[in-house]
């Protein structure tokens, strides 16, 4: 088995004091194969955007490790960090506060080539800028202005682009889509699809959006307060979830289609603060299928089926044959 | 013709908006966000007002309900036809100040998006369920406030004796929304206006708002005007869907019918080009599609639309007639209607 | 002949319209002071001391004769050169601070420190003690008023580093791994440049007023070197009989500083709603 790419162990990152620390990650372990896209999904407080800074050290982890080719990246000075950086790189959500708007995006693009020495030389810049500009669906002419004379797609786009000057290996997406229209998302889903497959790229696709998480990964990680709830291939998962709370996501998600059965509400209550998380199992305050023994340990993670994972120590629950 | 989607038309609808149109002066012009918009809504029924970025959904809403900045100096016109308890029919739009007020908070009310900001943060959670009551049924304190608690409990938050004196930032975003509701159904009314009320929830306490918004509904009977982007939150909490695109109607019909046949190229697209539709065409036995379908383009800028057909320069339908004018609000069917010269043109009568 | 649609927003107001055009006067009376006087500032006539306003003396003559009207014109040269310098060295002493104790958490507390303790001075006290540790001279006085008033930007610009580092577009170019240094230089600084304006023309205004008094007060300056706070310094004690010697360079301080004040407001006002807006 060749080594994966990304791989995170036991990572935890909390914020804040340390007597009552927000647990934002709170012992999460995944490994990303070499051209693979892996999904996080889960809802506010399930630290997947911070599992995404916490991979690219932009927020430091506070234990656990992460390997980027076997190697831990925890380790590093900050001056190979510095240029590690141009192999990991990162897709911001929110399209209007990510670009600097004092520049123009010219500038933006041509200082991401000039940080790691790609194409030096002016010119030489300037044609890949262009370069780069045609292969996020742009024009050439528009290095000349400024992100304020761009729409949300397009600068999304742009940020895309600016990933890509570096010539990275691997991707974060942190929520690219969730500030878009519905009619540019596809667009934007599209052209991820076909840079990924040009590129070669690895990704890490975070999400609250299941449909597009299906469309757009192979694997799927389910997070809730911090913690691993279930990890699947995204058919397998959506198929069949197994963990209780998966179940009761895909169930809450509306679908796009009047006939079929309606949104049937699994869950009561309200999201736990990851300040004082549950204890035990962190889902077991709003679990149809709680006992009591769940408030005492935290559910390992554990290969329930072959290729399948799920934090439960319900098996009986866990292997129900309910369809999503 | 002004659209009717009720099933029987004989019954009076709760709100009947005709040639609404909203525009506002701008540095660079005039800027029509809502034009010639009409629609109707049956009583206890829930009619969606779908659209995204510069569709005049929102403007729409809060023009009805006169909340627009008078900074803004909007230019509104039209008529919007609202059904009171005692069974008159006032025109929204041209009523006082003073008989607008009896009506905003108490027949007709709105709920918003962002829970935290539309609550005072310094009231208690009961001071502002109890304001409404107490301005619109004349109780008094301690009456409104155990008014107030009832409405908690309506709207299904635990502990109510102990939350009614909490603040809002000692809820959760889901509570907050709920409390929204509290206070909007605090007086009974007859039209509640839901302005993207769940697009900043998570998705299980979506589906929980949702379910108590249904339920209030049918125990109250009252219609909701549900204006959103989420096309399967419109599946199923929609009777009736009314498409919008640049500040016009281009669509409107039943909700069944919309998705499983939608006429106006723009829906078309709109619906075709949801991941989620990809999912469940793999599902029907239909092979995934290797690209989703997207529209090209975006939306045109306010200040500069194109002649003829707003959605023109990104329709693959397009033909050169649709760059000469834009094209009539037609009845397509039952209850339906597009703006759209193709599908205006395949009807069996010509219009 | 077009101006840019800033500046044109900027004198868009009367009063910071006049003030610009009392600045400008000032400015170009300052800098082509030996022509518009007839006079030498130093030239004493002890026949034609403390005259009155004239035809031939405008602003009258002072107790050693000197015609008080070039003096003020020269006077012009070394007050706004003080202030003006002053300006520009607490500007860039106080940006460094603030922005290394803004950017670096480490070095935040420490340097806060430092600025907390001489902000705790009041100004002119302050002023005072480090010309007489100093010695009274120029130089001296420029030192020790942009000592005095680099705090003030140190603590703006600090507050502003604070924001902008926190901002998406920082995080962004992090994250692309473009070096610190040009991070703070080409992102942050950039985005710094409202608050720091602001606090150029306030700072001017002051160091007018500052350096006025402590020459007043006969810790400024050397009594040669004439500014207008000397001149009210040396012509104080015959103010009752001849208040021209007074008042033409009081006026004159009122009028400067007044003058910088209204600049930096409508400044101020400009810039704020479109840092926000820019952000």
């Amino acid at each position: 088995m060749t080594t994966p790419l990304i791989e995170v162990r036991n990572l935890k990152t909390y914020f804040g004091g340390s007597t009552r620390p927000v647990r934002a990650v709170d012992d999460v372990s995944f490994a990303i194969a070499r051209g693979e896209t892996l999904g996080l999904v889960g809802e506010s407080g399930s630290g997947k955007s911070t599992i995404g800074r916490s991979v690219l050290r932009l927020v430091e982890p506070t234990a656990g490790q992460v390997l980027y080719r076997g190697a831990d990246i925890g380790a590093l000075a900050s001056e190979p960090l510095r240029k590690l950086r141009s192999k990991l790189q990162i897709i911001f959500q929110d399209p209007y506060a990510s670009l600097n708007p004092k520049m123009r995006i010219g500038a933006i693009l041509d200082e991401a080539l000039a940080t790691h020495g790609l194409h030096p030389g002016k010119g030489a810049r300037a044609r890949r800028v262009a370069e780069l500009l045609e292969l996020v669906g742009l024009r050439a002419e528009h290095a000349s202005r400024f992100p304020h004379e761009f729409s949300g797609g397009q600068r999304q786009r742009i940020g895309v682009a600016r990933a890509l000057a570096v010539e990275p290996e691997f991707i974060v997406a942190d929520e690219p889509l969730s500030a878009l229209d519905v009619s540019i998302q596809s667009q934007v889903i599209n052209l991820l699809a076909e840079l990924r497959e040009r590129l070669s790229l690895t990704m890490l696709f975070i999400s609250h959006d299941l449909d597009v998480v299906e469309y757009l990964c192979d694997r799927v990680v389910v997070l809730y307060l911090g913690k691993v709830m279930e990890v699947a291939k995204t058919e397998a998962l959506f198929e069949r979830a197994l963990h209780p709370y998966t179940r009761a996501l895909l169930a809450a998600s509306p679908k796009p289609d009047p006939t079929q059965p309606s949104v049937h509400v699994a869950l009561q209550g309200d999201i736990p603060s990851p300040i004082a998380p549950p204890s035990g199992c962190v889902f077991r305050t709003r679990c149809p299928h709680a006992i009591d023994a769940c408030a005492e340990h935290v559910p390992a993670l554990e290969e329930v089926e072959p290729g399948r994972w799920a934090a439960c120590i319900r098996k009986e629950i866990v292997s129900m044959r309910v369809a999503a | 013709m002004e659209a009717d989607p009720s099933t029987n038309p004989r019954i009076e609808p709760r709100l009947a908006v005709q040639r609404l149109s909203t525009s506002f002066p701008t540095e660079g012009g005039l800027v029509h966000a809502v034009a010639d918009v009409s629609f109707s809504i049956a009583p206890g029924k829930t009619t969606a007002l779908v659209g995204e970025s510069g569709s005049g959904k929102s403007v729409t809403s809060l023009t009805l309900m006169r909340l627009l900045a008078k900074t803004a100096n909007a230019r509104v016109s039209g008529v919007a036809r609202f059904a009171t308890r005692e069974g008159r029919s006032v025109d929204l739009l041209k009523i006082d100040e003073q008989a607008l007020r009896a009506l905003r908070g108490n027949q007709l009310s709105m709920i918003f998006q962002e829970p935290m900001t539309s609550l005072n943060p310094v009231l208690t959670v009961g001071e502002q369920i109890a304001e409404g009551v107490r301005l619109h049924k004349g109780l008094g304190r301690s009456a409104a406030l155990a008014d107030a608690k009832r409405m908690l409990d309506l709207v299904e938050i635990p502990a109510a004796d102990r939350r009614v004196h909490e603040y809002p930032h000692q809820l959760s975003g889901g509570m907050r929304q709920r409390v929204m509701i509290a206070i909007a159904m605090a007086c009974d009314p007859t039209l509640l206006i839901a302005d993207e009320p769940t697009t900043a929830l998570d998705v299980t306490i979506q589906a929980q708002i949702l379910a108590l918004m249904r339920k209030l509904q049918a125990e109250t009977g009252m219609s909701i005007l549900f204006i959103t982007h989420n096309l399967g939150v419109v599946a199923h909490h929609a009777d009736d869907v009314v498409v919008m695109y640049a500040g016009r109607v281009v669509e409107s019909a039943p909700v069944r019918p919309l998705f499983a046949a939608p006429a106006h190229p723009y829906t078309q697209g709109l619906l075709a080009c949801l991941p989620g539709r990809a999912r469940l065409a793999g599902r029907a036995g239909q092979p995934r599609p290797a690209r989703l379908f997207a529209i090209r383009g975006q939306v045109a800028s306010p200040l500069a639309p194109p002649p003829g057909c707003a959605f023109e320069p990104r329709c693959d339908l397009a033909i050169a007639a649709c760059r000469d004018a834009m094209p009539e609000l037609l009845a397509t069917g039952a209850a339906r209607e597009a703006r759209c010269i193709r599908v205006a043109a395949a009807l069996p009568e010509a219009a | 002949m077009k101006m840019p649609p800033m500046l044109r927003q900027l004198l868009h107001r009367r009063i910071v319209l006049v003030a610009a055009v009392v600045l400008l006067i000032i400015a170009v009376l300052a800098i082509g002071a030996p022509w518009f006087a007839s006079f030498d500032p130093n030239d004493t006539a002890v026949l034609q001391r403390l005259k009155g306003p004239s035809s031939e003396h405008l602003m009258g003559t002072d107790e050693l004769g000197r015609d008080m009207y070039a003096r003020i014109v020269h006077g012009a040269r070394y007050s706004l050169a003080i202030a003006a310098l002053t300006a520009l060295g607490s500007v860039i002493a106080g940006t460094l601070l603030g922005l290394v104790a803004g950017f670096f958490r480490r070095l935040d507390a420490p340097l806060m420190r430092v600025v907390d303790a001489m902000m705790s001075f009041p100004d002119i006290l302050l002023a005072i003690a480090l010309v007489a540790i100093l010695g009274p001279s120029l130089v001296n006085v420029v030192l020790a008023l942009v000592l005095v008033y680099t705090p003030r930007v140190a603590r703006v610009v600090r507050a502003s580093t604070l924001v902008v580092r926190e901002l998406l577009f920082v995080e962004a170019v992090r994250a692309l791994g473009v070096r610190t240094s040009r991070i703070l230089w080409r992102h942050i600084l950039p985005n710094l440049m409202s608050p720091i304006l602001v606090q150029v023309s306030f700072i001017f205004a002051y160091a007018i007023l500052a350096e006025a008094g402590l020459s007043f007060l006969g810790v400024g300056v050397p009594p040669e070197i004439p500014t207008w706070g000397t001149m009210v310094a040396g012509g104080q004690q015959y103010a009752h009989q001849a208040f021209w010697v007074v008042l033409f360079p009081g006026l004159a301080i009122i009028f400067t500083a007044l003058s910088l004040q209204m600049l930096g407001d409508g400044v101020r006002d400009l810039l704020d709603p479109k840092l926000k807006k820019a952000l």
